[in-house]
């Protein structure tokens, strides 16, 4: 197989266990006003993400880091043209991380309710981006003769765009409220499993509508008919499959099942695109491909060692420490205040 | 100003301001390790003690590396399009196996280490923090690979316009790599040195757990002063090398205009740019022959000289970095490094009368000292990447030609003008922070250390 095809591949796998992991997190932050009823709760909640959060924010930083070795164009094109909303997207993960770091290192309530919103404003705001920048590529973008993008912000908050950001928040929300059912006892676990049971057909229907939508606003689906194709079908088996497990309370199913339907999601994405990276709006001889937005023969096969020898490694350390942290977090695992 | 002057500014303060974090999380890693050593081998509620608290300190400044990283790697695509498609090639590798290799490993393991509190054996539990410890300076390790590159070009062909990989070794052994990764990680080690010794001399002074503090403070002090060594004489072989490939930023280091030969060394100039010249000089004969070459005969080339010959080479331009501020840079930074090595020394010298904890004199000094490392950092990255202008890449790409042309210049500057807002604002919160759980007579309060959030 040729080298370009491989990293496509694997930027995507990067993207999918972003989405999967962080999508989580995102939710759980999102969840975090709205689910708990006073601050021992919502201390369990942080403490649920508590040892992933950082590690899973990696993910992103490895994708952009092999984006920008293996396919130099796609990240410069990418990065400067969305120039704006990354820089919301920064500001949002800046003022999360903060949040978490910092709200329990003192107990007065201004000082946690600061804090809190960081956390829930700086997850909604990177989902609804990555949701609004997704759609945008698959939309195309006005990308000139010399790779670089010719648009401007109020191109990029298209009604449509707006309407992918609001699917991905909401199936985030959902993969969030899926994991507090996990890590967590008593009555915050049953609030999150309701919430989830409730969430479902509402987020369900949305979804129906952008990926219907799709049909005419994307590049997705040229050239399928209205079949929708195997990986499409098997995203909306998995989150029916969802539906089902938590209708039958199997937590653990029905969260798997949900990061099944986030990694075909993301997949239906970027088997889209495939071999555009970046399809041009004007015309298609300026779109950014694997091949003439990728790195030379030599990097990519450097690359892809470097990648078969390592990546294992932190897939198996990764894992483990999810298994360290298995337990459910209770409130009283939460220290008595006392600062 | 253009977008390419506000582009500038806001590379020179996000990293500056990343930096100041980064060195301390090195070397406070590694301190903070081998407290957890300590403890491990000892088994003394002491050294337990001392890790649980510098631990909570190293978490806090951690946190803020990792936040203004991330704004670090989004920059280059965001803000140096062109020059990442230019480099993307060849940089781009150290940049994702840093992600690989370091972020992973450190992130992970971070989080081990804070939650593992009496959840894992004891073993693993210490082995994690060695793994961050380590994590931390490989990542320093892979970021230095990548801006050597840009020092120092090696391994590379011309093609289409951009540079691609030629010698995949070349480049990981980069000898501009080999000299500058060693000064700035035992740089960091000095960095986390010095604030252990501070915030120890701090307890000590409120006489709060004497006894504990000192334990610390010595381990810091022998740290610091192997390192501080260490860093001038690695500091010494940069400028070895730099003097060989980038002659300029050595000259302009110097303030040096006209070729000498055997060539002195400045303690003080004013320089002028305009005119180029620099006047009120005081000059130490031979030195720079002696710091450049190891003796007292060899030629060291002045900006003037060498301003012609890259018109030559390169075409008609000003080679000429902004001079004055790299000549006081260096002078600072240099001076720094002679007193942390007398401090260190002067403390060893205490320690031998067993007079240390009661040399107050010397403690407060060592409140003062513990910010002087982040000086010293920042302005060694000064001097290093203000120094190489107005190259991006030495010698292949001018920085004018690697922003990005379609960002405007209000966004630039929209952007920059909010960086610089919430980094002030977290630089106020973090100090807070710091001050407030570092402060001598906080109650112990491990257990809220435990669950960290
Ligand atoms: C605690 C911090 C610290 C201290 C005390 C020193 N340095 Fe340094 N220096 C750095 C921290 C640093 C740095 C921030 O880490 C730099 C920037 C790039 C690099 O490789 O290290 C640096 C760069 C740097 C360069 C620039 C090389 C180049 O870009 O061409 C030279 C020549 C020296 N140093 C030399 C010295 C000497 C002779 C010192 C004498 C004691 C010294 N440094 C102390
Ligand atoms: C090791 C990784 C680093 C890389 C790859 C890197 C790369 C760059 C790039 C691409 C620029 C913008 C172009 C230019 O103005 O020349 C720049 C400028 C700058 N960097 Fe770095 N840098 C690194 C580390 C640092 C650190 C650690 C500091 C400071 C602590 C620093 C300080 C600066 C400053 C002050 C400028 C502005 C110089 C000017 O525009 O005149 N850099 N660097
Ligand atoms: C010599 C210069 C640099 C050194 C020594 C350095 C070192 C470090 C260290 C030790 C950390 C982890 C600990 C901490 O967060 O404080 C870190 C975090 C980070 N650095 Fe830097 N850095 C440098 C420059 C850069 C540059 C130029 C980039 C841009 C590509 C960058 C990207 C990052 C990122 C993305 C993180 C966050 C990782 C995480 O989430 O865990 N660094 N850096």
């Amino acid at each position: 197989m040729e080298y370009q095809i491989i990293w496509f591949v694997l930027i995507a796998i990067l993207f999918i266990g972003y989405f999967i992991l962080e999508g989580f997190d995102f939710g759980v932050g999102i969840l975090l006003p709205f689910i708990s009823k006073d601050d021992t709760d919502r201390r369990v909640v942080i403490n649920t993400i508590g040892p992933f959060w950082d590690a899973n924010e990696v993910w992103l930083i490895t994708a952009g880091g092999a984006m920008f070795a293996a396919f130099p164009h796609w990240y410069a094109t990418l990065f400067s043209g969305f120039y704006l909303p990354l820089f919301v997207m920064l500001l949002g993960l800046i003022l999360r991380a903060v949040g978490f770091e910092f709200r329990s290192k003192k107990s007065e309530k201004w000082w946690r309710r600061t804090f809190d919103n960081f956390i829930f404003w700086g997850s909604l705001i990177p989902a609804l981006l990555w949701g609004v920048a997704f759609t945008n590529i698959v939309q195309g973008l006005p990308i000139g003769a010399d790779m670089n993008f010719t648009g401007n912000l109020l191109h990029m908050l298209n009604p449509y765009a707006l309407l992918g950001g609001i699917v991905v928040v909401l199936l985030f929300v959902l993969h969030g409220a899926l994991f507090l059912s996990l890590r967590t006892t008593d009555a915050l676990k049953e609030r999150a499993e309701s919430l989830a049971k409730k969430l479902w057909i509402p987020i369900a229907a949305i979804t129906a509508v952008f990926a219907v939508l799709g049909y005419n606003n994307t590049v997705l689906f040229e050239g399928l008919g209205l079949v929708p194709g195997t990986i499409p079908t098997l995203a909306i088996l998995s989150f029916v499959a969802c539906f089902v497990f938590i209708r039958m309370k199997m937590q653990g199913y029905a969260f798997a099942a949900m990061a099944a339907t986030i990694l075909l999601g993301t997949a239906v994405i970027f088997y889209g695109l495939f071999p555009n990276v970046m399809p041009s709006s004007l015309s298609p001889e300026y779109s950014l491909t694997i091949y003439n937005a990728s790195s030379s023969q030599m990097t990519l096969r450097i690359m892809s060692i470097v990648a078969l020898l390592f990546v294992p490694v932190v897939l198996a350390y990764q894992g483990w420490s999810y298994y360290v942290f298995s337990k459910r977090v209770t409130r009283d695992a939460i220290p008595r205040e006392d600062v | 100003m253009e977008v390419l002057e506000i582009a500038r500014w806001q590379f020179g303060i996000t990293t500056v301001y990343h930096f100041l974090f980064s060195p301390l999380t090195m070397g406070l890693a590694v301190l903070v390790a081998i407290l957890h050593t300590f403890y491990y081998r000892t088994n003394s509620e002491h050294y337990k003690r001392l890790t649980k608290y510098f631990g909570k300190l190293f978490v806090i400044i951690f946190a803020l590396g990792v936040v203004t990283g991330i704004v670090l790697e989004f920059q280059f695509g965001m803000a140096w399009s062109e020059y990442s498609r230019f480099v993307g090639d060849i940089f781009g590798i150290p940049l994702a196996i840093e992600a690989l290799l370091a972020f992973f490993l450190e992130s992970t393991f971070i989080a081990v280490w804070i939650f593992g509190w009496g959840r894992l054996p004891k073993k693993i539990h210490l082995a994690s923090i060695w793994l961050v410890a380590l994590g931390s300076n490989l990542s320093a390790l892979w970021i230095l690979i990548a801006n050597a590159w840009m020092q120092y070009p090696v391994g590379y062909v011309l093609n289409e316009g951009r540079a691609e990989l030629a010698d995949f070794v070349a480049i990981m052994l980069n000898k501009q790599m080999l000299v500058m990764a060693q000064h700035t990680i035992i740089a960091a080690f000095v960095t986390g040195g010095l604030f252990m010794l501070g915030i120890s001399a701090w307890q000590i002074l409120r006489n709060n757990q004497v006894e504990i503090f000192g334990k610390s403070a010595r381990i810091s002090l022998i740290f610091t002063a192997v390192s501080s060594l260490l860093v001038a004489t690695t500091g010494h072989s940069q400028a070895q090398h730099t003097v060989q490939y980038q002659p300029m930023k050595m000259a302009a280091m110097e303030g040096l205009w006209e070729t000498e030969q055997p060539a002195s060394f400045s303690m003080f100039a004013i320089i002028d740019q305009e005119n180029q010249v620099s006047r009120r000089e005081f000059r130490l004969p031979y030195m720079l022959s002696i710091l450049a070459y190891n003796n007292t005969t060899s030629e060291v080339r002045g900006m003037l000289d060498l301003q012609q010959e890259y018109e030559e080479t390169f075409g008609p331009g000003n080679y000429i970095p902004p001079v004055a501020i790299v000549y006081w840079s260096f002078r600072v930074m240099v001076g720094l490094g002679i007193l942390f090595i007398l401090y260190a020394f002067l403390g060893l010298g205490l320690w031998l009368k067993d007079s240390l904890e009661k040399s107050r004199w010397y403690l407060k000094i060592g409140l003062v000292m513990m910010f002087m490392p982040l000086l010293a950092n920042s302005l060694g990255w000064i001097v290093t990447e203000i120094g190489r202008q107005p190259w991006v890449v030495y010698g292949l790409m001018f920085t004018r030609d690697g922003v990005s042309p379609n960002v405007s210049g209000e966004s630039m500057l929209l952007t920059t003008i909010v960086f610089t807002l919430v980094y002030g604002a977290l630089a106020a919160v973090a100090v807070y922070l710091i001050h407030r759980f570092a402060k001598p007579g906080t109650p112990e309060d491990s257990d809220k250390f435990l669950h960290a959030y």
